[in-house]
């Protein structure tokens, strides 16, 4: 079973962790459905 | 969780149905993870948010977990995030996400 | 002919007033959760004027310490107070809020701040004292008005309300009656920066020694819009801090940028003065008021005290090669582009590795990197946790894939050519400018021969772009060459004047 492939994705990413765009790149690559997408900002 | 973001993910649970919802997450460490991830299962634990009291159970990971790492084409994950992953406690953040998920998550 | 950084300057202004009303964490839970359990008990976690003093990081802002005793001290800091720590400092001061007030007051130039009566009385003779409160400033503070009038205006007007310690001490209303960008809360956030760069720009031409008629350009850098419903972001921050500054001869305008803006400004200043446009560039800052207990709630969950209780403001002079101060090295100017994307080791390889490589240098060439400064103390607590620790791993990690550096050598190289953070989460404030004081005295006392200044932005909060950003320069010990060659221009003037007389006492020979 594929947790990525199977599932809709929503992506909250982190500046000072890995930023949303980032791991889009690697959701895109292997075809995953992203939903929405974003980086949080804690400082 | 930023509130505008808590908003979308309420709204996209609703529209395609929690069980079809999987969140990734990028946070810089362990406690930012638990808490991100707390959002989207329990509810938002600071209050703050559309997500306070709302128990979405959805499944949720960090992008640097096993389970979602192997999944992804290693090159593109090496290029986009390895460097990264070296510098962030992974431990640590499994550790948080894997609690979370054990206690609150439905799918 | 390269600029030169001739003088930094920084301040902090306690603001626990503020942190209560002003900061967003607080104002948001205001409206979400009025009755909350945070809002109860923050007032508690607040610091006072001698903790915030006495709080090593600060003291390391205004330069009272340096990075490298700062980074001796275990963390966290906060149980560790600095004996003997002052208000003053080398580069600048931590001005306590009743005295700040009284500056936001000054400037007000279209009477919109007015503080209370007795509140003025109270706090003028320490204001009146402060020797950077010029003739003119101090004439700009009014008298104030009585209780009634800032209750009816807060009550009736929609005029915010300013407190100190707890207390009603004034009111800023609104600048329009429909025009948002114009409220009494825009007015107040745009206030506070602008006073608080009025500060840094007041110590900037203290620790120059610049005549201030002498500072032709000013570029204002902070995160703050200043306009009306037609001209939302219209600006000019720089002009309006460089009038109560006295700065006479000087234009100027605001750069904007996120959290990268400050390294921007001074790419931008340094440009304007090796091109020979302006002579002296001031770039400078002021704080967010929104910023002040920005993750208040997770300090507050610790049983901390709320770290974020400053504005921070900081102001650098870039003047023409005089030969002596740290060289702006225009050659080596990394940049985050459109194309460079978002993945860590992209943002970093653009900003450090490729202009490095570009101009035949090493990562290992640059003796001291000042990325991102956030205090750790703050943003551990808050989850995001030790950002220049994670700028430093990034960049010796890039030096370990180059080849440069042995994988072992990683944390002798972050010892070594990094810095633990001390900048409060202003924003704008800590990405990179925090170290140009430092960095410029080790320049100059030979302990250091290069240093790069990297800022870093978050576009994307702005919800324009998915873009982040960045940009960086090297700060060089200065070559000398232009002293040099002054001093073989006045040779070759002296050698031709006396040729000159010569001819002229041949000449009268000849009579």
């Amino acid at each position: 079973m594929s947790l990525l492939k199977d599932k809709k994705i929503i992506v909250i990413g982190d500046r000072d962790g890995i930023p949303g765009p980032a791991i889009d790149e690697c959701l895109k690559s292997i075809g995953a459905e992203i939903l929405f997408s974003s980086t949080e900002c804690f400082v | 969780m930023d509130l505008e973001n808590q908003k979308r993910v309420k709204e996209l649970a609703e529209l395609h149905g929690p069980e079809n919802i999987l969140v990734i997450l990028g946070a810089a460490e362990g406690e930012a993870a638990g808490i991100a991830a707390e959002t989207v299962t329990a509810g938002d634990p600071t209050y703050a948010g559309p997500l306070t009291g709302v128990q979405l159970g959805l499944s949720v990971y960090h992008v640097c977990e096993d389970a979602i790492k192997s999944e992804l084409d290693p090159t593109v994950y090496d290029e986009q995030i390895g460097m990264m992953e070296m510098v962030l406690d992974v431990d640590d953040i499994v550790n948080e996400m894997t609690a979370i998920r054990e206690q609150y998550s439905k799918y | 002919m390269n600029s030169v950084l001739k003088a930094a300057s920084y301040v902090l202004v306690h603001a626990p007033d503020m942190v209560l009303q002003n900061g967003t964490t607080q104002t948001t839970e205001m409206v979400v959760n009025p009755d909350s359990e945070y809002l109860k008990t923050l007032p508690g976690h607040l610091r006072s004027y001698d903790q915030v003093v006495a709080y090593a990081p600060n003291q390391t802002y205004i330069g009272n310490m340096t990075p490298d005793e700062l980074g001796q001290l275990a963390q966290p800091w906060t149980d560790k107070p600095v004996a003997g720590a002052t208000r003053q400092g080398k580069y600048g001061e931590i001005m306590p809020q009743d005295e700040f007030l009284l500056l936001f007051q000054a400037c007000d130039m279209f009477d919109l701040v007015h503080l209370e009566r007795d509140f003025v009385a109270r706090t003028r003779p320490a204001f009146d004292a402060h020797p950077l409160m010029d003739e003119y400033i101090k004439s700009r503070v009014m008298e104030g008005v009585d209780r009634e009038q800032i209750l009816r205006f807060v009550n009736e007007e929609g005029a915010e309300g300013i407190y100190h310690q707890g207390q009603l001490a004034g009111y800023i209303k609104r600048a329009h009656d429909v025009d948002v960008n114009l409220s009494a809360h825009v007015m107040m956030e745009n206030m506070a920066s602008k006073a608080s760069a009025v500060l840094a720009l007041k110590h900037l031409i203290r620790v120059s020694g610049v005549d201030a008629g002498q500072i032709d350009y000013v570029i204002e850098c902070s995160e703050e819009a200043c306009g009306d419903m037609n001209q939302r972001g219209g600006g000019n921050f720089a002009k309006s801090i460089a009038e109560i500054a006295g700065l006479s001869g000087a234009t100027g305008c605001d750069v904007r940028g996120f959290c990268a803006a400050p390294a921007h400004a001074l790419v931008s200043a340094a440009s304007l003065v090796k091109s020979g446009t302006f002579k002296n560039v001031a770039v400078v800052a002021g704080g967010s008021t929104a910023k002040l207990g920005m993750n208040g709630k997770d300090h507050v969950r610790k049983g901390m005290q709320v770290l974020e209780d400053v504005l921070g403001g900081f102001a650098a002079l870039i003047s023409a090669n005089d030969g002596i101060n740290p060289e702006i090295d225009l050659g080596i100017v990394g940049r985050h582009t459109v194309g460079t994307g978002a993945s860590p080791q992209a943002v970093i390889t653009s900003l450090v590795l490729s202009p490095l490589e570009q101009a035949g240098m090493k990562i290992q060439d640059i003796d001291k990197y000042a990325a991102e400064l956030q205090n750790p103390d703050i943003t551990k607590p808050a989850g995001a946790g030790d950002v220049p620790l994670a700028n430093f791993k990034m960049i010796g990690a890039l030096a370990v894939k180059s080849g440069e550096l042995a994988r072992d050598g990683l944390n002798g190289f972050i010892a070594k050519h990094g810095m633990v953070g001390w900048a409060p989460t202003q924003g704008h404030i800590p990405s990179g400018a925090p170290y140009l004081g430092f960095a410029r005295q080790d320049l100059l006392d030979g302990k250091i021969r290069k240093a790069m200044i990297v800022g870093k932005g978050s576009l994307f909060l702005g919800r324009m772009t998915n873009q982040f950003d960045g940009i960086s320069f090297v700060l060089r010990a200065n070559s000398g060459d232009d002293r040099k060659q002054r001093e073989a221009i006045g040779k070759e003037e002296v050698r031709s004047m006396i040729a000159e007389a010569l001819r002229a006492f041949a000449a009268s020979l000849d009579v």
